[in-house]
């Protein structure tokens, strides 16, 4: 294999789950730069589990397999070892941290990614950074007040995944996962998160979506379409297995899959 | 607010950069432990009026005559006599920087004293061991008739105003270490604000402790006259030795009608040092006084800031931060002494323990009969760091009326791993995660402080924080 043919991406065989519990039961995965994917399946299917195994929690063990990022594995870094190197996660359910300001905290996180991605001599200025996080919240329809709030504390349900994409925004990363941004978005607000992602989306970089909804598939175009049942990736296509899914729901998979099992 | 406070946070050491230490080279150094002749010594040298020489000896026997408190931290490794209790550095005090002998200017330039005093502070007092040696106010401040020397000084020169308050807020006899400290104090400042006078940038004194087994004692009285205000601020620290250090400081504070007092203190002395101290204040008709602490360093520290609330109108506030890490125990809180009706107070505690550190919040709230509609508040969070890290809560209440607002809130939670989770995610070390989600936790306390004294807090607590996680 040659460098360039390497994928950004690669989930080989991942055993994963937490408290001895596996979740993900051998699970693969291959996506490239310039691609956006899609992955749904029922509640519990552990899709979260996936995104958090990825992004490093430590709650989490991998049993088996490898997540490799530009060749490299991945599993023995930290969380923000990972960050510096391009990963990004649009949390389902974003933590509170009380006292801390949106604009001291995301100052903080961008310099130390940018110093670590482009080199220490690219950390923004405060001026730098105030300029660019007021772009990027008029991108994103966010009241300036935003900054000076503290980091999802007493935001609405769609506020919090507004941040989120926010961040995303300002961490430029090369891979991101969203998971579920899409549910409890208003439609104006789905509409304006979506033109945003659209916006962020460029051909060096990768995104897996989580969603549970063709809605925000009709405004983010997947070019692949995966279903996750019960720890392992069951089917994959293109956009049009999403819209199949909205029609038949889980059930014709779920049938199938067990069918295969046995 | 500390829109600043992270870009000083990224220039980071890891060691409490302030134990370094001077040779010493001293005037003059009294001899382990204490009695009579020690404190008759102290008096001779200060050459001082006899008041005062007959006031000390009569604290010294309230001394001898006290038990050491049964309450509160463990004082047991406490030798009185391996202290020793006085030491002059310098001959005399000096009102530039060119003026303090070299060797002691360096240090306060370590520490960033004149820095800080050329860029934000109205008026700088610098103590080293038992003397001041350097003091200064703005020009313009002086003709307005403030005065702001050292305790010493005052003694000397404005005989009527020390001899008529000093004393009369915290008695020698009010606890062993008030009664120590009025035995043998030296240095602390005198600050006079005359009616009306507001003095907008704060004051700030700086104590340095160098020697080993020393024992530092200032004595600090504050009166504000009717419609005054001031902002004074202290800080402290001292190098790391193996035997113990003691500092029993006084503060008196007088806050006259309609005046407003904030006192803000950012303690660090290093981990060898017993902080004992007893800071009380007397506010009258429609007075603020406001006390701001930030206790970090130290062994062990004692300290429990008091506003007795003398007329209607006043209003006492405590905001109390207190960092314990391993092997310290911060025992901190506040007293609000409601005596007259109309008044109101509160007491915000926020304390964080790590590892083997110990944080407890001791109050009391005391309302007085006769104290009709009187409001107080009292909030303490707690924030545990570990598993292994403890605190208590002792909150006391003698309530004798009945027509009084009396609320009470206190909070233990543990630094939750999703919260480090998600900040690590977005690039942030464990380190510097766990001291955001800290800084986070003490903000409605730093949201009071001075930019520049907000940003050292915060800088201090992520010093703590790169130490502990791997
Ligand atoms: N901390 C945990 N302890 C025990 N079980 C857990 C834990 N976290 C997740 N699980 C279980 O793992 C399974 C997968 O959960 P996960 O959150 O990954 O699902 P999901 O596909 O994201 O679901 P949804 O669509 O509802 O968000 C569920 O059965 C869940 O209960
Ligand atoms: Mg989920």
């Amino acid at each position: 294999m040659t460098l360039e043919a390497t994928p950004l991406f690669t989930i080989e065989n991942l055993h994963a789950g937490i408290e001895g519990k596996e979740i993900l039961r051998g699970l693969d995965l291959v996506i490239d730069r310039g691609e956006i994917h899609a992955l749904m399946g029922p509640n519990g299917s552990g899709k979260s589990t996936l995104a958090y195994v990825i992004a490093g929690h430590p709650n989490y063990e991998v049993y088996e397999g490898r997540i490799l990022y530009k060749g490299e594995n991945i599993l023995e870094m930290t969380p923000d070892e990972r960050a510096k190197l391009g990963l990004f996660l649009a949390f389902q359910y974003p933590t509170a941290i009380p006292g801390v300001t949106m604009a001291n905290f995301l100052r903080l996180a961008v310099n130390s990614v940018r110093k670590a991605r482009y080199g220490e001599d690219k950390a923004l200025s405060p001026r730098e950074f105030r300029r660019l996080m007021r772009e990027k919240l008029a991108m994103l329809r966010m009241d300036e007040s935003f900054a000076t709030r503290y980091l999802n504390e007493g935001f609405s349900g769609g506020e919090k995944k507004r941040a989120e994409i926010l961040q995303m925004a300002l961490l430029e990363p090369e891979f991101a996962i969203l998971d579920e941004t899409d549910s409890g978005l208003d439609i104006d607000a789905l509409r304006t998160v979506a033109d945003g992602v659209n916006a962020l989306f460029n051909p060096n970089m990768a995104m897996l979506i989580i969603t549970h909804y063709q809605r925000v598939l009709s405004y983010i175009k997947p070019h692949f379409v995966h279903v996750m049942l019960d720890g392992k990736i069951v089917a994959s296509g293109g956009p049009e297995l999403a819209e199949e899914l909205e029609v038949k729901g889980y059930d014709w998979l779920k049938a199938e899959f067990a069918e295969a099992a046995s | 607010m500390a829109t600043e406070a992270e870009l000083e946070l990224q220039r980071l050491g890891t060691e409490y950069k302030y134990g370094f230490r001077d040779p010493e080279q001293y005037v003059f150094k009294s001899r382990k432990g204490l009695d009579r002749e020690v404190v008759e010594q102290i008096s001779w040298m200060k050459n001082e009026p006899d008041w005062m020489r007959q006031f000390r000896l009569k604290a010294l026997e309230y001394f001898l005559k006290r038990p050491l408190p049964t309450w509160g931290a463990d004082l047991s490794e406490l030798d009185f006599d391996e202290i020793h209790y006085y030491v002059k550095p310098t001959e005399r005090q000096g009102r530039s920087w060119e003026e303090v002998p070299e060797y002691i200017k360096q240090t306060f330039e370590r520490l960033g004293i004149p820095e800080a005093e050329r860029k934000f502070l109205a008026g700088v007092g610098a103590q080293y061991e038992s003397e001041v040696v350097y003091h200064s106010l703005r020009e313009d401040l002086e003709r307005q008739g403030v005065i702001f020397v050292d305790m010493d000084t005052a003694v000397r020169e404005y005989p009527d105003l020390v001899k008529r308050y000093f004393g009369t807020i915290v008695p020698p006899n009010d606890n062993k270490f008030a009664a120590l400290n009025s035995a043998v104090w030296s240095g602390g400042s005198f600050v006079y604000v005359p009616e009306g006078v507001r003095v907008e940038i704060p004051l700030q004194a700086y104590f340095r402790i160098n020697a080993e087994n020393m024992g530092q004692f200032e004595r600090t009285l504050i009166i504000v006259e009717p419609g005054g205000y001031v902002h004074y601020v202290e800080g402290c620290t001292a190098p790391i030795y193996s035997t113990a250090s003691l500092h029993s400081a006084v503060v008196e504070i007088i806050v006259k009608e309609g005046a407003r007092c904030r006192y803000t203190t950012i303690q660090n002395w290093s981990k060898n040092v017993y902080n004992l101290v007893t800071k009380r204040a007397a506010a009258y008709r429609d007075a603020t006084m406001e006390w701001v602490d930030g206790n970090l360093g130290s062994k062990v520290t004692m300290k429990y800031p008091a506003v007795w609330l003398m007329e209607p109108g006043a209003r006492g506030e405590v905001l109390s931060v207190a960092f314990a890490s391993d092997g310290q125990h911060q025992d901190a809180g506040g007293k609000m002494v409601h005596v007259a009706p109309y008044t109101s107070s509160q007491i915000i505690s926020k304390s964080i323990s790590k590892g083997t550190g110990r944080a407890s919040y001791r109050g009391l709230v005391k309302v007085h009969r006769g104290a009709h509609h009187v409001r107080s508040n009292v909030v303490c969070d707690a924030l545990l760091l570990d598993e292994q890290s403890r605190t208590d809560t002792y909150p006391y209440m003698e309530i004798e009326e009945e027509q009084v607002s009396i609320g009470h809130e206190a909070t233990v939670s543990k630094v939750a791993e999703e919260q480090l989770f998600y900040l690590q995610s977005r690039g942030l070390s464990e380190a510097e995660a766990m001291s955001m989600i800290v800084n986070g936790f003490i903000e409605p306390i730093t949201k009071e402080l001075p930019l520049e004294y907000a940003v050292e807090l915060n800088r201090l607590i992520q010093l703590e924080m790169e130490g502990s996680v791997g």
